[in-house]
């Protein structure tokens, strides 16, 4: 407790360019950069290979792959390849990391849909096109929607790990709090960063309640 | 930016097992015990844990609730969390996994025992099956697919998150990066990304297997 009212407690914590507001805004800036990027390339991709069936095997690839890689280990490979100083280089592991997550669930999703439904949808005269965004979407929105959880809080976990590839943010005060075994900056940081995640999962639960139509909530 | 090569086998060779603590082998043995005794301890509270979520439906809803925060935390912040409790020691990287496995484990079992279809639990109690005996002879087996389903999910992620330990001092394998990050040097890095994806690739192998061999039915009710 002691360490939080030291971490919180310090004048020097709240302002400038390593206070608590600016390294939250990092933070927010590099997650927000690579979770749109992300989810840009994987919901139209998720969509595509469930309403088409091609492309499934990729889905469970990039699935598998991302579990199993290291981000720490990525992240300091990525950095180093394309050169240290700039945001470019951590920008790309979080991006990578993100899409699966969102290409799975998505794909997930969109196959999941009752067939019967998907035939009746075609029975009623809807294009391809028109199937896809009226009915297969509004279906899948609540796996897409945790697709994209999943993804933001990867990308929040992640950044924090960035920290220490000369990332901003508020994992420096993990990080440097552990070069300096300052604990109280560590502790403070952690609390700040699971509030962080804590926001992302309480935000995605009302979008959820917003977006996702009665119907399809009441079925699950 | 360097013109360093991206692996440079003959430091593999000289470091694999050099008798230090940074040895490659040892780093191993550590990333192998800290990822799988989360996985074990996971397993063995998560079992009775869902055995009551199925008893006691309420108390299903409070514990996945929690779970799921749980879940959302960076691992680096419980790390840091654990780090003023239990120190700089392979329990600080062992507990908050036993945690992410739980996440993963809980729902697993509760999932795989709601999936065991009525009539079979009611043939079991047909056949003067006591509670007890219809839990380990007819309810598990059955659920063991989803169970081991969760149980693959679980042990992947938590060999790659052991590597996140690094940043505390404790994370087996990842304590190459850290040491291919201050040297510019990128041949630790490829090893310890190449050993931790094969780890995985291997645990996830054999637990492929395990659901063969624990439940031939499937298998023969395919090639019926």
């Amino acid at each position: 407790m002691n360490w939080l009212i030291d971490f919180f407690g310090d004048a020097a914590n709240w302002s400038g360019p390593d206070g608590i507001p600016a390294r939250l805004l990092e933070h927010l800036e590099f997650s927000a950069a690579a979770f749109l990027i992300a989810a840009l390339v994987a919901v139209p991709l998720g969509m595509l290979i469930g309403h088409t069936g091609r492309g499934a095997l990729l889905v469970v690839i990039s699935a598998n792959a991302a579990r199993a890689l290291p981000t720490l280990g990525l992240l300091v490979l990525v950095v180093l390849l394309i050169g240290v100083g700039t945001v470019l280089p951590v920008l790309v592991p979080l991006v990578v990391l993100a899409i699966p997550p969102i290409l799975v669930n998505t794909y997930e999703g969109v196959r999941g849909v009752d067939p019967d439904l998907r035939d009746a949808a075609y029975g009623m005269g809807l294009r391809g096109y028109q199937v896809l965004f009226r009915t297969l979407t509004p279906v899948a929105l609540p796996l897409i929607l945790l697709g994209l959880r999943l993804a933001a809080i990867q990308v929040v976990s992640t950044a924090t790990v960035a920290a220490f590839v000369g990332l901003g943010g508020l994992g420096r005060f993990i990080i440097d709090g552990l070069a300096t075994k300052s604990y109280s900056s560590v502790i403070g940081g952690a609390v700040l960063i699971a509030a962080l995640a804590l926001a992302v999962q309480l935000g995605f639960t009302l979008l959820n309640r917003a977006v996702v139509s009665p119907g399809v909530r009441q079925v699950r | 930016m360097n013109d360093e090569p991206l692996v440079r086998w003959d430091w593999i060779l000289r470091n694999w097992d050099n008798g230090s603590p940074s040895a490659i082998r040892t780093l191993l043995e550590n990333h192998v015990v800290m990822a799988f005794l989360p996985v074990v301890f996971g397993l063995l509270i998560a079992l009775p844990l869902g055995l009551a979520c199925m008893r006691w439906r309420w108390l299903y809803q409070p514990t996945a609730g929690l779970m799921n925060v749980t879940y959302s935390l960076p691992s680096l912040v419980l790390f840091s969390i654990f780090l003023s409790v239990t120190g700089l020691s392979q329990s600080t990287v062992i507990l908050p996994l036993t945690f992410f496995t739980l996440a993963v484990l809980i729902p697993a079992v509760v999932d795989g025992l709601t999936s065991v279809p009525d009539h079979v639990r009611q043939s079991a109690v047909a056949m003067g099956f006591r509670p007890l005996r219809r839990l380990l002879q007819v309810e598990l087996p059955v659920a063991v697919p989803v169970v081991l389903a969760g149980l693959r999910v679980a042990t992947v992620s938590s060999i790659s998150l052991v590597s996140v330990g690094a940043l505390i001092g404790q994370g087996g394998l990842g304590n190459l990066f850290i040491d291919g990050w201050q040297r510019q040097f990128y041949t630790p890095i490829v090893v310890g990304i190449a050993l931790i994806v094969l780890l995985a690739v291997l645990s996830d192998g054999l637990l492929v297997l395990a659901q063969r061999l624990l439940t031939p039915w499937s298998r023969a009710r395919r090639t019926a």
